[in-house]
């Protein structure tokens, strides 16, 4: 239970959520960032809360090694008393403070309760850029001001783990992608782990190193993102468009001339529309299952430049529906077709077949972490 | 009566009535904070009884107060008991009987601003203060008494003020003993009483400017918090 255990979130929850029963575990890495991931009103908020000891239920919990709850040895810590920073999906600052003494709030309790200040107040003024906004009451910020001033509180209460209710949720897009660029630099830059939870899979595809997926109160599944991804609503027909996987992938060089980015993955050609990366930098893209056609011959003549040949590793039919799910093994990594069951019939797709895979579009998400990369799509 | 003699009971009525209202207000606020909170966060299912009980005096007849209050500080009741302790055979028709009487009398006065004020914000800002590593009792004082301010101002301004107006009880427990327990509502009754009509105008409409003057500042201090939040 030593050395390898100390390093993870792990716990388990049981109890009732409304007319819901909630049964709930987790196992993740205590370092970058675990998306907590499901639909509204699936309970992951409440999760959340019994991490953070603001709710009880029956289970257990320890982060890094300390024990938080222990229902067989009666332990259960009162929230003051965990390391833990929470973001509520409301900004929640304190309203009769300033932004300077909504900050100093835990960063000056984070002495009574021991913990190491690893992060220095300026420094994370800096990370969350609120240099000018120090001095201001919470009634004269923006919605993704308030926000970040949030981030940057429970940051200085030292937390040993950061609980982020779907920090982005009730800002607009403008907002939403104004704050985007200071959580992946938080990720970034700091060793803080942090539980993410969200709705938004394409959110989740952004800043997640490994996942839960939660589904009418229970976890499912969980691992690091590409695996999760990978799989994800393959058992169910009524997932959303937006089902993919994530492709860590390196830029190998820029065409000035035609406007292209060149990447490569596993030893597979990627070239997109100029992207401003540098040579060298890893770029985690987003394939979406519906941007993926498949052919069994290499197509001529085809306007489509990324052409990445592979296996059939396994077919999934939706019965009931129009479609099926094809996973596509191209040199090590993983891509997922959502193709009709007509054309999966008509062109004998089954296990093994080689095929072409066809993407009509990638997104780009962001530079992927520094190091190793946990929850790419790339088997081993 | 000469003139002097007749000013220095308007003066002493007139500060006996202030003595009373400070005591009264602070005494209140001391006892009205915690009930409020207690009302305010417990889910007790007994909570609105005891919400009931407190707001009882807004209802009930000053005199029938005052009639349970003179017999629970007579020598046969509890205050009688505790006039006791002090070598007293009563509390009542004291200075202390008419504090202790204002209490109970103002106290919803006092309770109902305050126990708004905790439950408009809600629990949020008290869950933030504790992952943020503070104890209940230091965002207690850190975090829902600041933003219950403008409740406070309010309690603090209807308690003194309803105080200041309070008859029927004074009068029950209180008798009208000048220095002792003759305030300005009993004086004003008993110059009329006695047809000193001007000293009652003197009185009396000194009491409708005042009475204005609390209202519009406790109409402005609101409006003032309200832009502030």
């Amino acid at each position: 239970m030593k050395g390898a255990a100390d390093s993870r979130v792990r716990g388990h929850f049981r109890g009732t959520l409304g007319a819901l029963g909630l049964d709930f575990a987790i196992d993740a890495p205590a370092r970058g960032i675990t998306a907590i991931f499901g639909p509204s009103g699936c309970g992951k908020t409440t999760v959340l809360r019994c991490v953070a000891g603001l709710r009880r239920m029956a289970g257990a919990l320890s982060v890094k090694g300390e024990v938080w709850q222990d229902d067989a040895s009666g332990i259960f810590r009162q929230p003051h008393d965990r390391s833990v920073g929470y973001v509520f999906q409301e900004p929640s600052l304190f309203s009769h403070l300033s932004v300077r003494d909504n900050l100093r709030y835990g960063w000056e309790r984070s002495v009574r309760t021991g913990r190491d200040r690893t992060l220095e107040f300026d420094e994370v003024v800096d990370l969350m850029g609120l240099d000018g906004l120090l001095g201001r009451g919470p009634a004269h910020l923006s919605g993704g001001e308030r926000q970040r001033v949030a981030v940057a509180r429970a940051l200085l209460a030292q937390p040993r783990l950061l609980l982020m209710d779907e920090p982005l949720a009730g800002l607009d897009r403008a907002a939403r992608e104004e704050i985007l660029p200071y959580v992946e630099s938080l990720h970034r830059t700091l060793s803080v782990p942090v539980l993410y939870v969200s709705h938004d899979l394409r959110e989740v595809a952004r800043l997640a190193d490994s996942m839960v997926v939660m589904d009418a109160g229970r976890s499912v599944s969980s691992g690091p993102v590409g695996e999760v991804l990978e799989r994800l609503g393959l058992d169910r027909s009524d997932d959303d468009s937006e089902a993919g996987v994530v492709l860590d992938v390196s830029v190998t060089g820029h065409d000035d001339r035609l406007h292209l980015t060149r990447l490569e993955h596993a030893g597979q050609q990627i070239v997109l529309p100029r992207a401003p990366f540098r040579v060298g930098e890893s770029v985690r893209l987003r394939v979406r299952a519906r941007d993926v056609a498949l052919a069994t011959a290499r197509p001529a003549a085809l306007s489509f430049r990324n052409v990445l040949p592979g296996t059939v590793v396994e077919t999934v039919e939706h019965s009931r529906t129009a479609f099926a799910d094809v996973l596509v093994d191209v040199g090590g990594a993983r891509l997922r077709a959502r193709i009709t069951r007509d054309a999966l019939r008509e062109l004998n797709l089954a296990n093994g077949r080689r095929v072409y895979a066809l993407v009509k579009s990638i997104s780009l998400d962001r530079p992927a972490a520094g190091g190793p990369v946990a929850g790419t799509g790339a088997g081993p | 009566m000469s003139p002097a003699a007749e000013t220095g009971t308007l003066w002493s009525a007139i500060w006996l009535t202030l003595e009373l209202a400070v005591c009264s207000t602070a005494i209140l606020l001391v006892l009205g904070t915690p009930l409020a909170w207690w009302l305010s966060r417990t889910r007790a299912r007994w909570k609105e009884a005891v919400a009931a009980i407190v707001a009882l005096p807004l209802v009930m007849p000053p005199t029938v107060l005052g009639f349970y209050l003179l017999l629970a500080l007579g020598p046969g009741g509890p205050g009688g008991w505790l006039a006791g302790l002090a070598g007293a055979r009563t509390l009542a028709f004291s200075f202390e009987g008419i504090v202790l009487g204002s209490v109970v009398y103002s106290l919803p006065f006092v309770v109902q601003p305050i126990r708004n004020a905790f439950e408009a914000f809600g629990d949020r800002p008290l869950e933030v203060a504790a992952t943020l590593g503070a104890t209940p009792w230091d965002s207690f004082w850190t975090v829902a008494i600041p933003l219950a301010r403008p409740g406070f101002v309010t309690a603090a301004i209807l308690g003194f003020a309803h105080t200041i107006g309070e008859f029927g009880v004074v009068l029950m427990i209180g008798g009208n003993i000048p220095g002792e327990t003759k305030v300005l509502s009993i004086a004003v009754y008993e110059l009329v009483e006695t047809l000193q009509w001007h000293q009652a105008h003197l009185l009396s409409g000194g009491m409708v400017v005042f009475s204005f003057l609390v209202i519009l500042s406790m109409l402005h201090l609101q409006r003032h918090s309200k832009g502030k939040q």
